[in-house]
């Protein structure tokens, strides 16, 4: 943990010098085209003070984005329609709940393929083909059916963060119900198991690994689908709404805040299931 | 001793079916296994000794043939879980202790809670590991795992033990220790092991009878009744008698392979 500290705090540096480079280049013809309409001369500095400071600038400097987060954040009520943290409860209830869906899902998935023969043998290239399909395409249609069946609000968005987590569980989950070996399997068969008493005692314990690294790529693609969820939608709340009205009235500070929220949000999550993954797998014997 | 057949095997045949034709993996074998025994299987790689052993354990089918486990067929008494069975590796379960593990196949067969506590202090102490049943695997040397896997096989009465090389990842000084404690557990629970091994020492030291065989097909070329007595300290290794025995396997060895050794 402690060697990475430096090497890390390096690259965040050395992005950071980057990203107030690339705001100045980006920002300045706009400085210059200000500076031309007002008839003034502009310094070297007047013109790196300019492009760090624009309100709707191409890129936003890295201070601007804080800002806006901390004044969306800590000063602005959760309840408040201008809160950061309200809208990512928005987004973060939806990923929630999509990620259990999609858990749930791949999970009965991979049970059902690898205990029954037809399923083996059907199911595997439709969920492959599932994914092939954009999520930008399938989203309005799905929120657009259930609208007409009456169902709205947090489920659909729900649904399109299942349609992208059920996924990496499937694959993981499959792999890892099939980990234990030949001699753990003859063991149990020499016991006369049952099929129920092999999957609690062997199968599942074994696949643990699997699950929670599958776990980790879900979440990640939980987060996307519920953003994703909210931008057909004209949903008026969410990272996703904030993204999509940033992006008509071309506030990029919001934008580019709404985006290190997600990033931040998805960061914690796995980083959640990352621990839970070394407290359960060392407990069991497993780690490493 | 009574001579009670535990397992008897009438012209067995398994042939495998592979890409590459088929394999005969046991022909022609016929053998009688008495309660109480203690027999060897020994051969090379091929020749069928381990095939043997998971038709015992109904683990595999026979092509052709008769085979009955006592008394019934081997899927019947694998049903009525007459054997233990231990593999090669000790295949503990690294999320269970050793106590946790030993409780495995009792808690599939449904015992009651106090019964397999007890049962489970029981086999430990049998197999001199008291004392680790809140261990886990990966705080036991190897010796320690597969006696724990040994335990475990012992924890349901089942009669007949089968064990297929269950030392043969182990090195020399451990075997030794375990082929002693093993002959004394045998003595003490009066159990019919059906043993696999490549090695001619520990069939000999161990075995009342020993079932040499050789490879394609898998067959048994040598049935050898072992003249050693039942109480067997280590030294006997260096008795005449021994020696004696030991050669004969050999010799059986040999003539079963051919010129292809």
């Amino acid at each position: 943990m402690r060697q990475s500290v430096i090497p890390v705090l390096t690259v965040l540096a050395a992005i950071i010098a980057l990203w107030y480079g690339a705001a100045v280049w980006l920002n300045a013809p706009w400085a210059y085209d200000k500076a031309q309409r007002a008839g003034v001369e502009l310094s070297l500095g007047d013109v790196v003070a300019d492009t760090w400071s624009q309100d709707k600038p191409k890129l936003p400097a890295p201070h601007q984005i804080t800002r806006e987060i901390w004044k969306t954040t800590v000063e602005k009520k959760v309840t408040s329609k201008r809160s950061l943290i309200y809208h990512s409860w928005i987004t973060l209830s939806a990923t929630l709940l999509g990620f259990a869906l999609g858990t749930v899902l791949g999970i009965s998935l991979a049970v059902g393929i690898v205990y029954n023969r037809t399923m083996d043998m059907s199911v595997m290239p439709w969920v492959i083909t599932s994914q092939t399909i954009p999520i930008l395409a399938i989203a309005p249609m799905i929120i657009v059916v259930l609208n007409a069946v009456g169902i709205s609000g947090l489920l659909p968005k729900a649904i399109i963060s299942m349609y992208l987590s059920f996924f990496p569980v499937v694959v993981g989950m499959v792999k890892g119900l099939r980990s234990p070996d030949h001699m753990q399997l003859d063991q149990m068969r020499t016991w006369h198991a049952s099929s129920a008493q092999t999957f609690w005692r062997l199968r599942l314990p074994s696949s643990m690994p699997y699950l929670f690294t599958s776990l980790k790529i879900a979440m990640a693609a939980a987060i996307v689908g519920a953003i994703v969820g909210e931008l057909p939608t004209g949903a008026v709340a969410g990272l996703g709404a904030r993204l999509l009205a940033g992006s008509y009235y071309g506030q990029t500070i919001q934008i580019w805040s709404a985006l290190l929220m997600a990033a931040a949000l998805a960061a914690t999550l796995v980083a959640i299931i990352g621990v839970m993954q070394r407290i359960v797998l060392k407990r069991m014997g497993m780690a490493g | 001793m009574s001579s009670e057949t535990i397992i008897s095997a009438r012209d067995l045949s398994l042939t495998f079916q592979t890409n590459d034709g088929p394999v005969h993996a046991l022909k022609d074998v016929s053998l009688d296994i008495e309660k109480g025994d203690f027999v060897s299987f020994i051969g090379p790689s091929g020749c069928g000794k381990t095939t043997f052993l998971r038709v015992m354990a109904d683990l595999e089918q026979p092509t052709a043939g008769a085979i009955t486990v006592n008394g019934v067929s081997p899927e019947e008494a694998r049903r009525a879980r007459a054997y233990g069975y231990v593999f090669q590796a000790a295949g503990l379960y690294p999320w269970r202790t050793i106590g946790g593990n030993i409780r495995l196949p009792l808690e599939i067969m449904g015992y009651s809670k106090p019964e397999m506590a007890e049962r489970v202090s029981r086999v430990l102490e049998l197999v001199e590991l008291a004392g680790f049943e809140n261990k886990f695997p990966w705080q036991l040397s190897g010796g320690m795992q597969q006696r724990a896997s040994i335990a475990r096989a012992l924890a349901f009465d089942a009669d007949i033990l089968l064990m297929d090389e269950p030392f043969g990842a182990l090195d020399e000084i451990v075997r030794d220790h375990l082929n002693e404690q093993l002959l004394h557990l045998w003595k003490r629970t009066n159990k019919t092991i059906a043993f696999v091994t490549h090695s001619i020492p520990e069939a000999v030291y161990l075995s009342t009878k020993i079932v040499v065989m050789s490879p394609r097909p898998g067959r048994i070329t040598d049935v050898i009744e072992s003249t050693l007595p039942r109480e067997r300290p280590l030294e006997i290794r260096d008795s005449p008698e021994f020696i004696e025995i030991a050669h004969r396997v050999r010799e059986g060895l040999r003539a079963g392979h051919g010129d292809d050794v």
